[in-house]
């Protein structure tokens, strides 16, 4: 079989099957769930390479009909679910490929050993996967539930009692967003008769014989965009729909906190990359500009109290969670821009080819995707291992960790500083392509906004930094040993794990790495971007 | 006034998914329990159910269930399926939203968020 278009269903289907292998396992062995992942991981990452060889260098977009109906009819419509890998969606599936085996060697030794844990682990995995290969909206809908599902018992295996009543916060605020999700599919559904992505923009845009002209400025549609718009958004905690992403993020474990902050409002926001650009398509957007202005809106706000938030908090998980909420608000803001009227006939010559500035905010949009992913995985294995080893928590106890720690408080440096987008490295390089929308689109209150995030991001790192490195650690902490909960205190200093180690440094070499690959990064998605822009 | 008779005559179920989905919403902000909390998210689940099925019906349609070589009139089928999907999802949140519960109750003795939040503030 030398058929890529198999390797999507492979993707989505090896870990779902494995999730259920890992529950069977446990019955036979004890903490045997392990070696499943490890397997099924492998697996993933084996088809995540043919799938990138086949997308960015052989025939580009892949189709993979499930059960094979076709598309009968003189219109062409898709009667099953597709699954479609394109240029945008490999590049996230390839962020969950790496992330997945990276928090498993993270796990190994760090986090929750059950095998009831590793199969809503790969249940996760899997779900991720899917939403980010679907070409169908309700199917995106069942995959996204799945990621919830499996993240709210992730949240809970912790065994503590906070990560019950997160995961419980987390469960009805989720819930409630895919739902309003899902009415919002419904609309579109009523609208059109089709459920299929590439269908939908097509009857959208009026091109089937027997509709009369787009639906652009229909009531319905509308009312559609708006409830996915506002499902989507909870789904990747944009303010103020934000309030169940930082109690998650600091009462699970270890371990799982890093996989949901790389992954689950990454896939979430791609999610609505996907629908802005490929189903609605910037030609809904010409026709009802208000639209884009409230998405741009939205994100500003969201980038300016994530920010403000992070600065206040004492915590760092809490802070990091924060942060969370403005860059992903960066990321909304430039979806915002790849679609706004003004910004898709606005060109910059940069580099010898010109480009409008919406094309820079869709290169920014998936640069910045995947270096957050990176950036904020790091960060969080790096500080869940410090406050297993050292017992630091708050940023006062970071006092002096850059001699006690040295790797793990050099990689959270480097990452922190990429987050505050410090070239050379990814975060700069993502920023740097959405302010560039932003400012060629003249939207300057946007572009005065990323500015100043990036300062209110460099209080609230800088701060940190400055405990690392630069404050004693008597001045800071008289009684720090009463505050750790007992896992320094013991005596014996617990030594962090190899696995978790390379981890981090591999993070923080592939988030330097990154930034020098602005130039291939933006080749790979020309192909994409053509489809959005000149269809 | 003779549109909104028209429209409650024949449209109520859209009216009544709008209803429903703002009891659910409601319920879930307003109510103090948890338990009440979980009850008002599957209303809400269930206000979309009702506004899928009412979307596929068909005046006079059957099941759709079509045996070879047969015709007539058949409600549309997909929406149904959309619905059993829905159902088994939220059957699946359901399940685990009352499992946690089962462990908060366990932990702190409480259902009620505002005691919740004083036995969490006391910690």
């Amino acid at each position: 079989m030398s058929d890529a278009t198999l390797a999507p269903i492979g993707l989505i289907v090896v870990p779902i099957i494995a999730a259920a292998l890992s529950l069977a396992a446990g019955l036979v062995r004890d903490r045997s769930g392990w070696m499943v992942a490890l397997a099924a991981l492998l697996v993933e990452a084996v088809l995540m390479i043919w799938l990138v060889d086949a997308v960015y260098r052989g025939p580009g977009r892949l189709v993979h009909e499930l059960g094979a109906y076709g598309r009968p009819g003189s219109d062409g419509f898709a009667v099953g679910i597709e699954l479609v890998a394109d240029e945008l969606s490999v590049l996230v599936v390839v962020l969950i490929s790496v992330v997945s085996l990276g928090v498993l060697a993270i796990s190994r030794r760090g986090g929750p050993r059950g095998n009831a844990f590793y199969s809503a682990y790969l249940l996760l995995a899997g779900g991720l996967m899917g939403v980010s290969l679907t070409g169908d909206l309700f199917n995106m809908f069942v995959f996204l539930e799945i990621v919830g599902l499996a993240t709210y018992t992730l949240v809970a295996a912790d065994r503590s009692a906070e990560s019950a009543v997160a995961a419980l916060k987390y469960l009805l605020i989720g819930t409630t967003g895919a739902s309003l999700f899902l009415v919002g599919v419904g609309y579109l559904f009523l609208a059109t008769g089709t459920l299929n992505m590439a269908d939908l923009a097509a009857m959208l845009a009026g091109e089937p014989s027997f509709v009369e002209e787009a639906l652009y400025g229909d009531t319905l549609v509308v009312a559609g965009f708006g409830f996915i718009t506002a499902g989507l958004l909870v789904k990747s905690a944009i303010f103020p729909l934000h309030t169940w992403q930082p109690d998650a993020y600091s009462a699970a474990a270890d371990s799982v906190t890093v996989y949901i902050s790389a992954l689950a409002s990454t896939v979430a926001a791609y999610a609505f990359a996907r629908v802005m650009l490929t189903v609605f398509t910037p030609a809904f957007f010409e026709v009802n500009p208000i639209a884009a202005t409230a998405i741009v809106t939205l994100a500003s706000v969201s980038i300016v109290a994530g920010s403000v938030l992070a600065v206040m908090q004492r915590r760092v998980k809490r802070m990091l969670a924060y942060s969370s909420v403005s860059q992903f608000g960066l990321i909304i803001a430039a979806i915002g821009i790849a679609v706004h009227p003004a910004a898709v006939d606005a060109g910059i010559p940069f580099a010898g080819i010109e480009r409008t500035a919406a094309e820079f905010a869709v290169i920014g949009t998936a640069i910045h995707l995947v270096g957050h992913g990176l950036i904020k995985g790091g960060l969080f294995a790096a500080v869940g291992t410090i406050a297993r080893t050292e017992g630091a928590r708050t940023v006062a106890e970071y006092a002096e960790l850059g001699r006690r720690a040295p790797v793990r408080s050099a990689a959270i440096a480097v990452l922190a500083l990429a987050l505050v987008g410090v070239p050379p490295t990814v975060g700069f390089l993502g920023k740097w392509y959405i302010a560039l929308g932003a400012v060629g689109a003249g939207l300057w209150p946007l572009a005065v906004v990323i500015f100043a995030s990036t300062v209110l991001t460099l209080t609230y790192v800088a701060r940190l930094l400055e405990r690392l490195y630069f404050t004693p650690r008597s001045v800071a902490l008289p009684d720090r040993v009463a505050a750790d909960g007992g896992t320094a205190a013991a005596g014996e200093p617990i030594s962090p794990t190899v696995g978790a180690i390379v981890v981090i440094v591999l993070a923080t070499i592939g988030v330097v790495a990154l930034g020098f690959a602005g130039t291939e990064v933006t080749e790979a998605l020309d192909p994409f971007i053509a489809e959005v822009f000149n269809s | 006034m003779n549109v909104v008779v028209d429209l409650l005559t024949t449209q109520y179920t859209y009216a009544l998914f709008a209803l429903l989905m703002g009891i659910g919403l409601y319920m879930m902000v307003a109510s103090e329990n948890l338990v009440k909390k979980v009850i008002g998210l599957n209303v809400f689940q269930t206000a979309l159910f009702l506004f899928f099925v009412s979307s596929a019906y068909v005046v006079g349609g059957s099941a759709p269930i079509v045996p070879s070589g047969a015709s007539g009139r058949f409600v549309s089928p997909l929406p149904q399926v959309i619905v059993l999907t829905a159902i088994v999802v939220g059957v699946a949140l359901t399940a685990v939203a009352l499992s946690l519960i089962v462990r908060i109750y366990g932990e702190y003795g409480t259902l009620r968020e505002e005691a919740l939040r004083e036995v969490r503030a006391d910690e």
